[in-house]
Protein backbone atom coordinates (compact mmCIF):
# COMPACT_ATOMS: atom_id res chain seq x y z
CA UNK A 1 0.00 0.00 0.00
CA UNK A 2 1.35 3.40 -1.05
CA UNK A 3 0.58 6.18 1.43
CA UNK A 4 0.18 9.85 0.56
CA UNK A 5 -1.28 12.97 2.11
CA UNK A 6 -3.35 13.73 -0.96
CA UNK A 7 -4.30 11.65 -3.97
CA UNK A 8 -5.46 13.66 -6.96
CA UNK A 9 -7.36 11.73 -9.60
CA UNK A 10 -6.94 13.51 -12.92
CA UNK A 11 -3.99 15.59 -14.13
CA UNK A 12 -5.92 18.19 -16.11
CA UNK A 13 -6.11 21.92 -15.39
CA UNK A 14 -7.89 21.63 -12.04
CA UNK A 15 -5.90 18.65 -10.80
CA UNK A 16 -2.56 20.28 -11.68
CA UNK A 17 -3.49 23.59 -10.06
CA UNK A 18 -4.64 21.82 -6.90
CA UNK A 19 -1.35 19.91 -6.85
CA UNK A 20 0.73 23.08 -7.14
CA UNK A 21 -0.87 24.57 -4.01
CA UNK A 22 -0.54 21.33 -2.06
CA UNK A 23 3.13 20.69 -2.79
CA UNK A 24 3.88 24.30 -1.92
CA UNK A 25 2.23 23.59 1.43
CA UNK A 26 4.68 20.76 1.98
CA UNK A 27 2.19 17.94 1.52
CA UNK A 28 2.99 14.64 -0.18
CA UNK A 29 0.86 14.39 -3.29
CA UNK A 30 0.21 11.80 -5.96
CA UNK A 31 -1.53 12.50 -9.27
CA UNK A 32 -3.01 9.55 -11.09
CA UNK A 33 -3.89 10.17 -14.72
CA UNK A 34 -5.28 8.01 -17.49
CA UNK A 35 -3.78 9.80 -20.48
CA UNK A 36 -0.36 9.67 -22.10
CA UNK A 37 0.59 13.11 -20.82
CA UNK A 38 -0.51 15.52 -18.11
CA UNK A 39 -2.61 18.55 -19.01
CA UNK A 40 -5.96 16.91 -19.61
CA UNK A 41 -7.85 18.35 -22.55
CA UNK A 42 -5.59 21.42 -22.69
CA UNK A 43 -2.95 19.53 -24.65
CA UNK A 44 -5.12 19.46 -27.78
CA UNK A 45 -6.51 22.97 -27.53
CA UNK A 46 -4.87 25.20 -30.11
CA UNK A 47 -7.09 28.22 -29.50
CA UNK A 48 -6.17 31.17 -27.33
CA UNK A 49 -7.97 31.61 -24.05
CA UNK A 50 -10.16 34.48 -22.90
CA UNK A 51 -10.22 35.92 -19.40
CA UNK A 52 -7.49 37.82 -17.59
CA UNK A 53 -3.73 37.41 -17.34
CA UNK A 54 -4.13 35.34 -14.21
CA UNK A 55 -6.05 32.72 -16.19
CA UNK A 56 -3.41 32.73 -18.92
CA UNK A 57 -5.56 34.66 -21.40
CA UNK A 58 -4.27 35.05 -24.97
CA UNK A 59 -2.23 31.87 -24.44
CA UNK A 60 -2.99 28.74 -26.42
CA UNK A 61 -4.38 25.76 -24.51
CA UNK A 62 -1.39 23.48 -25.08
CA UNK A 63 0.95 26.24 -23.89
CA UNK A 64 -1.13 26.65 -20.72
CA UNK A 65 -0.73 22.90 -20.17
CA UNK A 66 3.05 23.36 -20.33
CA UNK A 67 2.93 26.23 -17.81
CA UNK A 68 0.83 24.19 -15.39
CA UNK A 69 3.00 21.09 -15.78
CA UNK A 70 6.18 23.16 -15.24
CA UNK A 71 4.71 24.50 -11.99
CA UNK A 72 4.72 21.03 -10.46
CA UNK A 73 7.30 19.12 -12.50
CA UNK A 74 10.16 17.40 -10.71
CA UNK A 75 8.98 18.56 -7.30
CA UNK A 76 10.07 16.24 -4.54
CA UNK A 77 6.62 16.21 -2.96
CA UNK A 78 4.82 15.10 -6.11
CA UNK A 79 4.60 11.67 -7.66
CA UNK A 80 2.77 11.23 -10.96
CA UNK A 81 1.39 7.97 -12.30
CA UNK A 82 0.69 8.33 -16.00
CA UNK A 83 -1.38 5.88 -18.11
CA UNK A 84 -2.94 4.74 -14.87
CA UNK A 85 -6.65 4.17 -14.37
CA UNK A 86 -8.45 4.34 -11.05
CA UNK A 87 -10.74 1.31 -10.96
CA UNK A 88 -12.16 1.64 -7.49
CA UNK A 89 -12.47 4.30 -4.86
CA UNK A 90 -13.42 3.49 -1.28
CA UNK A 91 -14.77 5.48 1.63
CA UNK A 92 -11.70 4.92 3.76
CA UNK A 93 -9.82 6.88 1.09
CA UNK A 94 -8.22 3.95 -0.62
CA UNK A 95 -8.01 3.79 -4.40
CA UNK A 96 -7.30 0.75 -6.55
CA UNK A 97 -5.30 1.63 -9.63
CA UNK A 98 -4.47 -0.31 -12.75
CA UNK A 99 -0.91 0.63 -13.71
CA UNK A 100 1.48 -1.19 -16.05
CA UNK A 101 -0.43 -4.46 -15.85
CA UNK A 102 -0.51 -4.36 -12.07
CA UNK A 103 -3.00 -3.35 -9.44
CA UNK A 104 -1.78 -0.75 -6.99
CA UNK A 105 -3.46 0.36 -3.79
CA UNK A 106 -3.10 3.88 -2.55
CA UNK A 107 -4.20 5.18 0.80
CA UNK A 108 -4.44 8.94 1.22
CA UNK A 109 -5.54 11.29 3.98
CA UNK A 110 -7.62 13.18 1.46
CA UNK A 111 -8.63 12.57 -2.12
CA UNK A 112 -9.38 15.16 -4.78
CA UNK A 113 -11.44 13.87 -7.68
CA UNK A 114 -10.64 16.02 -10.70
CA UNK A 115 -11.85 13.67 -13.38
CA UNK A 116 -13.33 16.28 -15.69
CA UNK A 117 -16.12 15.39 -18.05
CA UNK A 118 -17.02 13.21 -20.98
CA UNK A 119 -18.87 14.06 -24.14
CA UNK A 120 -22.59 13.58 -24.38
CA UNK A 121 -23.92 11.38 -27.13
CA UNK A 122 -26.86 11.81 -29.46
CA UNK A 123 -29.58 9.32 -30.40
CA UNK A 124 -30.07 8.80 -34.15
CA UNK A 125 -30.17 5.83 -36.49
CA UNK A 126 -26.77 4.21 -37.11
CA UNK A 127 -25.06 6.49 -34.62
CA UNK A 128 -22.61 3.69 -33.83
CA UNK A 129 -20.97 3.60 -37.27
CA UNK A 130 -17.21 4.13 -37.40
CA UNK A 131 -16.42 7.67 -38.52
CA UNK A 132 -18.77 9.24 -36.01
CA UNK A 133 -16.68 10.98 -33.38
CA UNK A 134 -17.06 13.28 -30.47
CA UNK A 135 -15.73 16.76 -31.21
CA UNK A 136 -13.04 16.25 -28.58
CA UNK A 137 -11.88 13.05 -30.24
CA UNK A 138 -11.43 14.83 -33.54
CA UNK A 139 -9.46 17.52 -31.75
CA UNK A 140 -7.27 14.90 -30.07
CA UNK A 141 -6.52 13.17 -33.36
CA UNK A 142 -5.74 16.33 -35.32
CA UNK A 143 -4.02 18.53 -32.79
CA UNK A 144 -2.30 16.04 -30.54
CA UNK A 145 -1.38 13.29 -33.00
CA UNK A 146 -1.46 15.14 -36.32
CA UNK A 147 -3.82 12.67 -37.96
CA UNK A 148 -6.85 13.60 -40.08
CA UNK A 149 -10.06 11.96 -38.85
CA UNK A 150 -11.82 12.41 -42.22
CA UNK A 151 -11.75 14.48 -45.40
CA UNK A 152 -15.26 15.89 -45.29
CA UNK A 153 -17.22 16.28 -42.11
CA UNK A 154 -20.39 17.74 -40.64
CA UNK A 155 -20.54 19.14 -37.14
CA UNK A 156 -23.62 18.51 -35.02
CA UNK A 157 -23.98 21.25 -32.41
CA UNK A 158 -23.09 24.93 -32.55
CA UNK A 159 -21.87 25.56 -29.01
CA UNK A 160 -18.39 26.96 -28.49
CA UNK A 161 -16.76 23.55 -28.80
CA UNK A 162 -18.63 22.80 -32.04
CA UNK A 163 -17.65 26.14 -33.54
CA UNK A 164 -14.03 26.13 -32.38
CA UNK A 165 -13.43 22.53 -33.46
CA UNK A 166 -15.00 23.29 -36.86
CA UNK A 167 -12.46 26.05 -37.31
CA UNK A 168 -9.67 23.72 -36.24
CA UNK A 169 -10.86 21.14 -38.76
CA UNK A 170 -10.48 23.76 -41.49
CA UNK A 171 -6.99 24.54 -40.21
CA UNK A 172 -6.10 20.87 -40.56
CA UNK A 173 -7.25 20.88 -44.18
CA UNK A 174 -10.56 19.12 -43.62
CA UNK A 175 -13.71 20.34 -45.33
CA UNK A 176 -16.53 21.19 -42.94
CA UNK A 177 -19.67 20.85 -45.04
CA UNK A 178 -22.05 22.29 -42.45
CA UNK A 179 -22.66 22.95 -38.78
CA UNK A 180 -26.08 21.66 -37.74
CA UNK A 181 -27.97 23.11 -34.77
CA UNK A 182 -31.34 21.83 -33.53
CA UNK A 183 -32.29 24.98 -31.68
CA UNK A 184 -33.22 28.23 -33.40
CA UNK A 185 -30.10 30.00 -32.15
CA UNK A 186 -26.38 29.40 -32.45
CA UNK A 187 -25.14 28.24 -29.05
CA UNK A 188 -21.60 29.61 -28.97
CA UNK A 189 -20.02 33.06 -29.18
CA UNK A 190 -20.91 35.07 -32.26
CA UNK A 191 -17.25 35.81 -33.01
CA UNK A 192 -16.56 32.10 -33.59
CA UNK A 193 -19.66 31.68 -35.77
CA UNK A 194 -18.79 34.72 -37.90
CA UNK A 195 -15.28 33.41 -38.46
CA UNK A 196 -16.67 30.13 -39.80
CA UNK A 197 -19.20 31.84 -42.02
CA UNK A 198 -16.50 34.05 -43.51
CA UNK A 199 -14.68 30.87 -44.48
CA UNK A 200 -17.78 29.59 -46.24
CA UNK A 201 -19.06 27.08 -43.65
CA UNK A 202 -22.86 27.21 -43.48
CA UNK A 203 -24.43 27.04 -40.02
CA UNK A 204 -27.96 25.66 -40.17
CA UNK A 205 -30.29 26.23 -37.23
CA UNK A 206 -33.57 24.31 -36.67
CA UNK A 207 -32.01 21.22 -38.21
CA UNK A 208 -30.81 17.90 -36.87
CA UNK A 209 -29.28 14.64 -38.01
CA UNK A 210 -31.84 11.87 -38.51
CA UNK A 211 -29.66 9.09 -39.73
CA UNK A 212 -26.10 8.13 -40.58
CA UNK A 213 -25.73 6.18 -43.82
CA UNK A 214 -23.04 3.56 -44.47
CA UNK A 215 -22.12 -0.08 -43.92
CA UNK A 216 -18.69 -0.37 -42.32
CA UNK A 217 -18.19 3.36 -41.93
CA UNK A 218 -20.22 6.51 -42.35
CA UNK A 219 -20.65 7.64 -45.95
CA UNK A 220 -23.44 10.21 -45.70
CA UNK A 221 -25.84 11.85 -43.28
CA UNK A 222 -29.56 12.51 -43.53
CA UNK A 223 -30.45 15.96 -42.20
CA UNK A 224 -33.99 17.15 -41.45
CA UNK A 225 -35.54 20.46 -40.46
CA UNK A 226 -37.25 20.84 -37.09
CA UNK A 227 -40.24 22.93 -36.01
CA UNK A 228 -40.23 25.00 -32.82
CA UNK A 229 -41.18 21.91 -30.79
CA UNK A 230 -38.20 19.99 -32.19
CA UNK A 231 -40.45 17.78 -34.33
CA UNK A 232 -39.27 16.76 -37.76
CA UNK A 233 -40.88 18.69 -40.64
CA UNK A 234 -41.85 16.21 -43.34
CA UNK A 235 -40.37 16.52 -46.78
CA UNK A 236 -37.30 18.42 -45.59
CA UNK A 237 -34.87 15.52 -45.66
CA UNK A 238 -31.56 16.05 -47.40
CA UNK A 239 -28.55 13.81 -47.80
CA UNK A 240 -25.08 15.25 -47.26
CA UNK A 241 -22.15 13.15 -48.47
CA UNK A 242 -19.38 13.09 -45.86
CA UNK A 243 -16.91 10.62 -44.37
CA UNK A 244 -17.05 11.93 -40.85
CA UNK A 245 -19.66 13.14 -38.39
CA UNK A 246 -18.61 15.15 -35.41
CA UNK A 247 -20.92 15.31 -32.40
CA UNK A 248 -20.68 18.27 -30.10
CA UNK A 249 -23.78 18.35 -27.96
CA UNK A 250 -22.27 19.15 -24.61
CA UNK A 251 -20.37 17.56 -21.79
CA UNK A 252 -21.41 15.49 -18.79
CA UNK A 253 -19.44 15.58 -15.51
CA UNK A 254 -17.52 12.40 -14.67
CA UNK A 255 -18.94 11.78 -11.21
CA UNK A 256 -18.70 7.97 -11.30
CA UNK A 257 -15.82 7.59 -8.84
CA UNK A 258 -17.62 9.83 -6.37
CA UNK A 259 -20.71 7.65 -6.74
CA UNK A 260 -18.57 4.67 -5.68
CA UNK A 261 -17.93 6.23 -2.27
CA UNK A 262 -21.63 7.06 -1.90
CA UNK A 263 -21.11 10.79 -2.14
CA UNK A 264 -24.53 12.42 -2.47
CA UNK A 265 -25.31 13.30 -6.06
CA UNK A 266 -27.74 15.80 -7.50
CA UNK A 267 -29.18 16.48 -10.91
CA UNK A 268 -28.34 20.07 -11.88
CA UNK A 269 -28.88 20.67 -15.61
CA UNK A 270 -27.05 24.02 -15.49
CA UNK A 271 -23.89 22.23 -14.36
CA UNK A 272 -24.13 19.53 -17.02
CA UNK A 273 -26.42 16.94 -15.40
CA UNK A 274 -25.65 14.63 -12.49
CA UNK A 275 -22.87 15.93 -10.25
CA UNK A 276 -21.59 15.16 -6.78
CA UNK A 277 -22.72 17.79 -4.30
CA UNK A 278 -19.92 19.79 -2.74
CA UNK A 279 -19.81 22.47 -0.06
CA UNK A 280 -18.20 25.90 -0.33
CA UNK A 281 -14.81 24.28 0.32
CA UNK A 282 -15.36 21.77 -2.50
CA UNK A 283 -15.72 18.84 -0.10
CA UNK A 284 -18.27 16.19 -1.06
CA UNK A 285 -20.64 14.67 1.50
CA UNK A 286 -17.89 12.14 2.28
CA UNK A 287 -15.46 13.59 4.80
CA UNK A 288 -12.05 14.18 3.25
CA UNK A 289 -13.07 13.57 -0.35
CA UNK A 290 -13.04 16.72 -2.47
CA UNK A 291 -13.80 17.49 -6.11
CA UNK A 292 -13.07 20.35 -8.49
CA UNK A 293 -13.17 21.28 -12.15
CA UNK A 294 -15.62 19.93 -14.71
CA UNK A 295 -16.39 16.87 -12.59
CA UNK A 296 -18.55 19.10 -10.38
CA UNK A 297 -19.92 21.35 -13.13
CA UNK A 298 -19.19 22.07 -16.77
CA UNK A 299 -17.42 25.39 -17.24
CA UNK A 300 -14.31 26.54 -19.06
CA UNK A 301 -10.76 25.47 -18.35
CA UNK A 302 -10.10 28.92 -16.86
CA UNK A 303 -12.64 28.28 -14.10
CA UNK A 304 -11.33 24.74 -13.64
CA UNK A 305 -7.87 26.16 -12.93
CA UNK A 306 -9.14 28.70 -10.40
CA UNK A 307 -11.23 26.00 -8.73
CA UNK A 308 -8.21 23.72 -8.65
CA UNK A 309 -6.02 26.32 -6.95
CA UNK A 310 -8.76 26.93 -4.40
CA UNK A 311 -9.36 23.25 -3.71
CA UNK A 312 -5.63 22.76 -3.20
CA UNK A 313 -5.65 25.59 -0.67
CA UNK A 314 -8.80 24.33 1.11
CA UNK A 315 -7.29 20.86 1.38
CA UNK A 316 -4.07 22.28 2.83
CA UNK A 317 -6.20 23.85 5.58
CA UNK A 318 -8.24 20.67 6.04
CA UNK A 319 -4.99 18.80 6.71
CA UNK A 320 -3.88 21.54 9.14
CA UNK A 321 -0.94 22.40 6.96
CA UNK A 322 -2.17 25.71 5.56
CA UNK A 323 -0.37 27.17 2.58
CA UNK A 324 1.89 30.00 3.81
CA UNK A 325 -0.10 32.53 1.78
CA UNK A 326 -3.47 30.89 2.42
CA UNK A 327 -5.61 33.96 3.12
CA UNK A 328 -4.10 36.07 0.37
CA UNK A 329 -4.34 33.36 -2.29
CA UNK A 330 -7.83 32.23 -1.38
CA UNK A 331 -9.03 35.81 -1.73
CA UNK A 332 -7.25 36.19 -5.06
CA UNK A 333 -8.61 33.01 -6.64
CA UNK A 334 -12.11 33.46 -5.24
CA UNK A 335 -12.19 36.90 -6.79
CA UNK A 336 -11.04 35.63 -10.21
CA UNK A 337 -13.59 32.86 -10.10
CA UNK A 338 -16.37 35.30 -9.28
CA UNK A 339 -15.22 37.50 -12.14
CA UNK A 340 -15.22 34.59 -14.60
CA UNK A 341 -18.74 33.68 -13.58
CA UNK A 342 -19.87 37.26 -13.43
CA UNK A 343 -21.08 38.23 -16.89
CA UNK A 344 -24.18 37.18 -18.80
CA UNK A 345 -22.47 33.95 -19.94
CA UNK A 346 -22.00 32.96 -16.31
CA UNK A 347 -25.69 33.12 -15.44
CA UNK A 348 -26.21 29.39 -16.01
CA UNK A 349 -23.32 28.49 -13.73
CA UNK A 350 -24.53 30.91 -11.07
CA UNK A 351 -28.00 29.34 -11.11
CA UNK A 352 -26.44 25.86 -10.98
CA UNK A 353 -24.25 26.76 -8.02
CA UNK A 354 -27.21 28.24 -6.18
CA UNK A 355 -29.12 24.98 -6.68
CA UNK A 356 -26.06 23.05 -5.53
CA UNK A 357 -25.98 25.09 -2.32
CA UNK A 358 -29.66 24.43 -1.60
CA UNK A 359 -29.33 20.70 -2.28
CA UNK A 360 -26.27 20.56 -0.05
CA UNK A 361 -28.22 22.24 2.77
CA UNK A 362 -30.96 19.61 2.35
CA UNK A 363 -28.68 16.60 2.67
CA UNK A 364 -26.85 17.87 5.71
CA UNK B 1 -3.66 10.57 -43.26
CA UNK B 2 -1.09 12.79 -41.55
CA UNK B 3 -1.57 16.53 -41.47
CA UNK B 4 1.33 18.07 -43.37
CA UNK B 5 0.80 21.79 -43.13
CA UNK B 6 -0.90 23.59 -40.27
CA UNK B 7 -1.03 27.30 -39.42
CA UNK B 8 -0.29 26.75 -35.70
CA UNK B 9 1.14 23.30 -35.16
CA UNK B 10 4.14 21.65 -36.72
CA UNK B 11 4.16 17.93 -37.28
CA UNK B 12 7.65 16.85 -38.21
CA UNK B 13 8.36 13.40 -39.56
CA UNK B 14 8.98 11.14 -36.57
CA UNK B 15 10.69 7.81 -36.15
CA UNK B 16 8.74 4.94 -37.72
CA UNK B 17 7.35 2.13 -35.60
CA UNK B 18 6.66 -1.25 -37.19
CA UNK B 19 3.74 -3.19 -35.73
CA UNK B 20 1.25 -5.78 -36.94
CA UNK B 21 -2.45 -5.21 -37.57
CA UNK B 22 -4.53 -8.29 -38.29
CA UNK B 23 -1.34 -10.25 -38.95
CA UNK B 24 0.09 -7.80 -41.46
CA UNK B 25 3.13 -5.60 -40.86
CA UNK B 26 2.22 -1.92 -40.89
CA UNK B 27 3.89 1.34 -39.90
CA UNK B 28 3.06 3.94 -37.29
CA UNK B 29 5.01 6.80 -35.77
CA UNK B 30 6.71 7.49 -32.49
CA UNK B 31 4.29 9.42 -30.29
CA UNK B 32 1.22 7.69 -31.75
CA UNK B 33 -1.40 5.88 -29.79
CA UNK B 34 -2.47 2.58 -31.34
CA UNK B 35 -5.71 4.31 -32.42
CA UNK B 36 -4.05 7.32 -34.05
CA UNK B 37 -1.72 5.04 -35.99
CA UNK B 38 -4.66 2.96 -37.20
CA UNK B 39 -6.74 5.97 -38.26
CA UNK B 40 -3.74 7.23 -40.20
CA UNK B 41 -3.63 3.87 -42.00
CA UNK B 42 -7.28 4.28 -42.96
CA UNK B 43 -8.54 1.61 -40.56
CA UNK B 44 -12.23 2.18 -39.77
CA UNK B 45 -13.28 -0.86 -37.79
CA UNK B 46 -11.62 -1.45 -34.41
CA UNK B 47 -14.04 -3.99 -33.01
CA UNK B 48 -17.47 -5.54 -33.48
CA UNK B 49 -20.32 -5.16 -31.03
CA UNK B 50 -20.88 -8.22 -28.87
CA UNK B 51 -24.47 -9.15 -29.77
CA UNK B 52 -25.28 -7.68 -33.16
CA UNK B 53 -21.71 -7.73 -34.48
CA UNK B 54 -21.96 -4.17 -35.72
CA UNK B 55 -18.70 -2.46 -36.65
CA UNK B 56 -17.23 -0.07 -34.09
CA UNK B 57 -14.73 2.70 -34.60
CA UNK B 58 -13.80 4.91 -31.74
CA UNK B 59 -15.70 7.82 -30.30
CA UNK B 60 -14.06 9.77 -27.47
CA UNK B 61 -10.28 9.30 -27.83
CA UNK B 62 -9.75 9.95 -24.10
CA UNK B 63 -10.28 6.46 -22.71
CA UNK B 64 -13.85 6.92 -21.65
CA UNK B 65 -16.25 5.29 -24.12
CA UNK B 66 -14.49 1.95 -24.65
CA UNK B 67 -15.57 1.76 -28.28
CA UNK B 68 -11.92 1.39 -29.40
CA UNK B 69 -11.17 -1.79 -27.44
CA UNK B 70 -8.92 -4.22 -29.33
CA UNK B 71 -6.74 -7.27 -28.71
CA UNK B 72 -3.16 -6.13 -28.18
CA UNK B 73 -0.39 -8.72 -27.75
CA UNK B 74 -3.11 -11.26 -26.96
CA UNK B 75 -4.70 -9.12 -24.25
CA UNK B 76 -8.32 -8.18 -24.99
CA UNK B 77 -10.18 -4.97 -24.10
CA UNK B 78 -7.18 -2.69 -24.47
CA UNK B 79 -8.33 0.89 -24.94
CA UNK B 80 -6.28 1.72 -28.00
CA UNK B 81 -6.94 5.46 -27.85
CA UNK B 82 -4.92 5.85 -24.66
CA UNK B 83 -2.33 3.14 -25.25
CA UNK B 84 1.04 4.19 -26.65
CA UNK B 85 2.10 2.44 -29.82
CA UNK B 86 5.18 0.29 -29.22
CA UNK B 87 7.38 -1.52 -31.76
CA UNK B 88 6.20 -5.02 -32.73
CA UNK B 89 2.84 -4.71 -31.05
CA UNK B 90 0.37 -7.29 -32.31
CA UNK B 91 -2.99 -5.54 -32.78
CA UNK B 92 -6.16 -7.39 -33.68
CA UNK B 93 -9.82 -6.48 -34.19
CA UNK B 94 -11.91 -7.71 -31.26
CA UNK B 95 -15.04 -9.72 -32.11
CA UNK B 96 -16.24 -10.79 -28.69
CA UNK B 97 -16.29 -9.83 -25.01
CA UNK B 98 -12.62 -10.64 -24.80
CA UNK B 99 -11.04 -13.94 -23.84
CA UNK B 100 -7.60 -14.39 -22.26
CA UNK B 101 -5.67 -17.14 -23.99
Amino acid sequence: MIEKDVLIIGGGPSGLCAASMLIESGLKVMIVDRGLSLGGQLVKQTHKFFGSKEQYAKTRGFDIAKILIDQVKDHGNLEVLQEATVLGLYKDKVATISYQNEYLKIKAKTIIVATGASEKFLAFENNDLPGIYGAGAVQTLMNQFGVKPADEIIMIGSGNIGLIVSYQLLQAGIKVKAVIEASSKIGGYKVHASKLRRLGVPIYTNKTIKKAIGTTRVEAAEIVSLDEKFNEIEGTSEIIKIDGICISVGLAPSYQLLDMVDAKLGYIPELGGTVALVDEKHMTTVDGIFSCGDSIGIEEASSAMMEGYLTGLYVSKYLNQDHSKYVELVRKYEESLALLRGGPFGSKTRKGLKDMKEMMADVR
Amino acid sequence: MRIKTHPILSFEQKEEIVFTFEGKEVIGQKGDTIASALVNLGVDVFSYSIKLKRPRGFYCAIGNCASCKMIVNGKPNVKTCITKLEPHMDVKIQHDKGVYK
